[in-house]
């Protein structure tokens, strides 16, 4: 199956860096005509920071500072994009890859590599980010995402036409996580719900090993059509329709059209983790072919037609190696958890069985202490 | 002193009672699960909900269990206080994924920034001449699980409070109900709770053996205790109530006093409730015991056909030949 063939997908900016609306897309068009030039390279810099932050995550974890990383590198364009078109009081379901977007909702980025070091498993406020925390087994987020578009809509959040009030939801996977039966769940129980929620998919064609042939027979944006969720397909690499189509599906949801879903098709150039060895499956002149769609080499081509010169690229060059030099001193700053963080939040409420094995450990401890 | 009032009501009725109370104390409670609305749940636990609090607060769902559970905790997270029911006990595994690796763990993954204030109500054991997958006894998967709490009534009192207590607990409670114990009756207090939710209650003093049951074998403890009492064996009768935590104390205090103890339960006893149980009270009562910890549970097979779930369940003779066994060290 060659998906990238398949029509309907839309594209503002061809690899080549080239603009231009399809005929049908204007609505799309006409949200990116209204960016100003500052939130043009917002989107650029958000895109040069987060794969340099990425390479510097992957050195880390090459030195033993982290257990694993989780590289992104190639879905720049669907994270950024995606994640600047989403509103102020919206609330977002990542699953384990968007580092992106946590960057474009205020999560520190030393965060996520606490959780991926072992320091903790979560360790940002979702209340305050809006930025819910990562999902480990698959597509289980897609549920808690309806649930909480669910919750909106009893809140009477939709369709008030008050943009300060209304909100929408969105959940993000990737093309693996399709197969979950959650994933199926999670669009029937939106679409019977109508609940405010967009489904974004970044299908970045592996699946650890499995190629994206595997797992579908069908294109993934017609996923939700069965049950009753409209979709389409956009270039994944191109962050202006990830722009575009995330911030109009996601204006719609808040305004009380339902649940959409959105599969942006992009590639993972990395591995799937540090653990894992890509040259075992795939074929490297393929990653080649996807390299050379890459999603910021084409809009930097586009801003530099835009009449944005070499001071601009070298400010974010520098800007990104000092994020990296920051990062790395974070990392190296990490402090072990206290032991009894074991014991922290397993219950809100008090615990007679926690408690005990709580002052077991500090006794034993403080005993044992005394030997090391 | 305080006047109470009291009304009789089946345990079903109860729970419908204790539900009621707490949707009408906050708003932010929801009912919802497979069929529950208009029809009152296949158990008819939720009848009348529907028409007294309305679509917004009680509704139905498509059948899909992990879609259940999965929507309840997005909802906790949107502050709701989310009661679900499973329609039978062997019809969650589909949600275990969720319950176990979601529910169980957002409070400590996100370091208490999100509370998981859900009740997962399911109609529990045998007894009641069902098909395959409506006569199980799940309580250890989830007893097993930190994160979780794990509670079930046996009679109509405790239904009406531990459900309104459940709904109140900052924490997600599995609220097992005993499906076959549903249409018993008894008094239920209106107006005071009896204790703290994770308390376990002796239900009968005695001074040789110490029966421990929960939800519906705490019945045919007490008729065991009666035949016993009858035969001049005295048997304190403790019930549970709580399965996550378990009250040990209370258990401790009855065994130290009696030096023996059976334990007994629907579920097969392998890695069960009565497994912990017999481990701790070694451990915490070991010079203060004649006999070795006695099990009776069910038996380490799936649950049988219909026919045959007279011989797999334990009952009053089952009880009372442990008990004998018991007293014969």
């Amino acid at each position: 199956m060659n998906l990238e063939n398949q029509p309907p997908m839309l594209q503002l900016l061809a690899p080549d860096g080239t603009y231009g609306v399809p005929k049908g897309y204007e609505a799309y068009g006409k949200i990116i005509e209204g960016l100003d030039q500052d939130s043009l390279k917002i989107l650029y810099t958000d895109m040069a920071r987060i794969r340099r932050f990425d390479i510097e995550a992957t050195a880390l974890q090459r030195q033993g500072q982290l257990g694993l990383w989780v590289p992104a590198i190639g879905q720049e364009g669907a994270q950024i994009g995606s994640g600047h078109a989403v509103g102020k009081n919206d609330h977002i379901f990542p699953s384990y890859r968007e580092h992106g977007v946590a960057l474009t909702h205020g999560v520190e980025l030393i965060s996520i590599l606490k959780m991926m070091r072992g320091v903790n498993h979560g360790g940002w406020d979702p209340e305050e980010t809006r930025f819910h925390h990562y999902a480990i087994v698959l597509a289980t987020q897609v549920l808690h995402a309806v649930g909480y578009a669910m919750g909106v809509k009893l809140d009477g959040k939709v369709g008030t036409g008050d943009r300060d009030k209304d909100l929408a939801v969105i959940s993000y996977f990737g093309d693996g996580a399709t197969a979950e039966g959650d994933v199926s769940e999670g669009l029937l129980f939106a679409a019977v719900n109508e609940s405010p929620i967009v489904f974004f998919i970044q299908n970045n064609q592996w699946a650890i090993s499995s190629h994206i042939d595997s797992q579908t027979k069908v294109p993934l944006y017609t996923r939700g059509e069965g049950f009753g969720v409209p979709g389409m397909r956009i270039d994944g690499n191109d962050v202006l329709a990830c722009y575009a189509a995330t911030r109009l599906h996601m204006d719609n949801a808040r305004s009380g059209e339902g649940p959409f879903l959105l599969e942006a098709l992009t590639y993972r150039i990395g591995a799937h983790t540090t653990s894992d060895d890509p040259s075992k499956y795939r074929e490297e002149a393929e990653v080649d072919e996807w390299k050379a769609k890459d999603p910021i080499k084409r809009f930097e081509i586009f801003l530099r037609r835009q009449g944005i010169g070499d001071d601009f690229f070298e400010e974010v060059k520098v800007a990104g190696d000092d994020l990296a030099k920051k990062i790395r001193a974070e990392t190296f700053a990490l402090e072990d958890p206290p032991l009894g963080n074991i014991f922290n939040h397993v219950y809100t409420e008090q615990h007679p069985e926690i408690d005990k094995q709580r002052a077991w450990l500090e006794a034993y401890e403080a005993r044992m202490g005394d030997h090391e | 002193m305080t006047m109470s009032s009291y009304k009789d009501m089946a345990i079903s009725k109860a729970l419908n009672a204790g539900l009621q109370q707490a949707m009408m104390k906050n708003e932010k409670v929801l009912m919802f699960g497979e069929d529950v609305a208009e029809l009152g749940g296949v158990f008819r636990v939720t009848e009348g909900l529907y028409k007294e609090f309305g679509q917004s607060r009680i509704f139905n769902t498509p059948i899909a269990e992990s879609g259940i559970v999965g929507t309840a905790i997005g909802l906790a997270m949107r502050g709701y206080r989310p009661v679900v029911e499973i329609q039978f006990d062997g019809f969650v595994f589909p949600a275990f994924n969720q319950i176990t690796s979601q529910l169980a763990k957002l409070t400590y993954r996100s370091e208490g920034s999100m509370q998981m204030p859900v009740v997962i109500r399911i109609p529990y054991g045998g007894g009641i001449g069902a098909v395959e997958h409506h006569s199980e006894s799940p309580e250890a998967y989830f007893a097993h699980t930190p994160g979780l709490r794990v509670v079930t009534p046996s009679n109509p009192n405790d239904a009406y409070w531990m459900m309104q207590q459940a709904i109140e607990s900052s924490d997600p409670v599995i609220m097992l109900e005993p499906k076959r114990r549903y249409w018993q009756k008894g008094p239920v207090n209106l107006d005071t709770a009896p204790m703290p939710l994770h308390n376990a209650r002796v239900m009968l003093e005695g001074t040789q053996v110490t029966l421990l049951a929960y939800g519906p074998m705490v019945t045919a403890a007490l008729q065991a205790a009666e035949i016993g009492a009858e035969e001049g064996v005295s048997i304190e009768v403790i019930d549970l109530r709580s399965l996550s935590p378990i009250d040990y104390p209370t258990i401790m205090a009855s065994v130290k006093k009696t030096s023996r103890a059976v334990i007994v339960h629907e579920a097969p006893t392998n890695v069960s409730l009565s497994s912990e149980i017999a481990a701790r009270i070694s451990n915490e009562a070991f010079y203060n015991l004649e006999a070795p910890v006695i099990r009776v549970g069910g038996f380490d097979t799936p649950y049988p056909p219909a026919k045959l779930e007279e011989a797999f369940l334990p009952d009053a003779d089952r009880i009372l030949e442990a008990i004998d066994r018991s007293l014969a060290y």
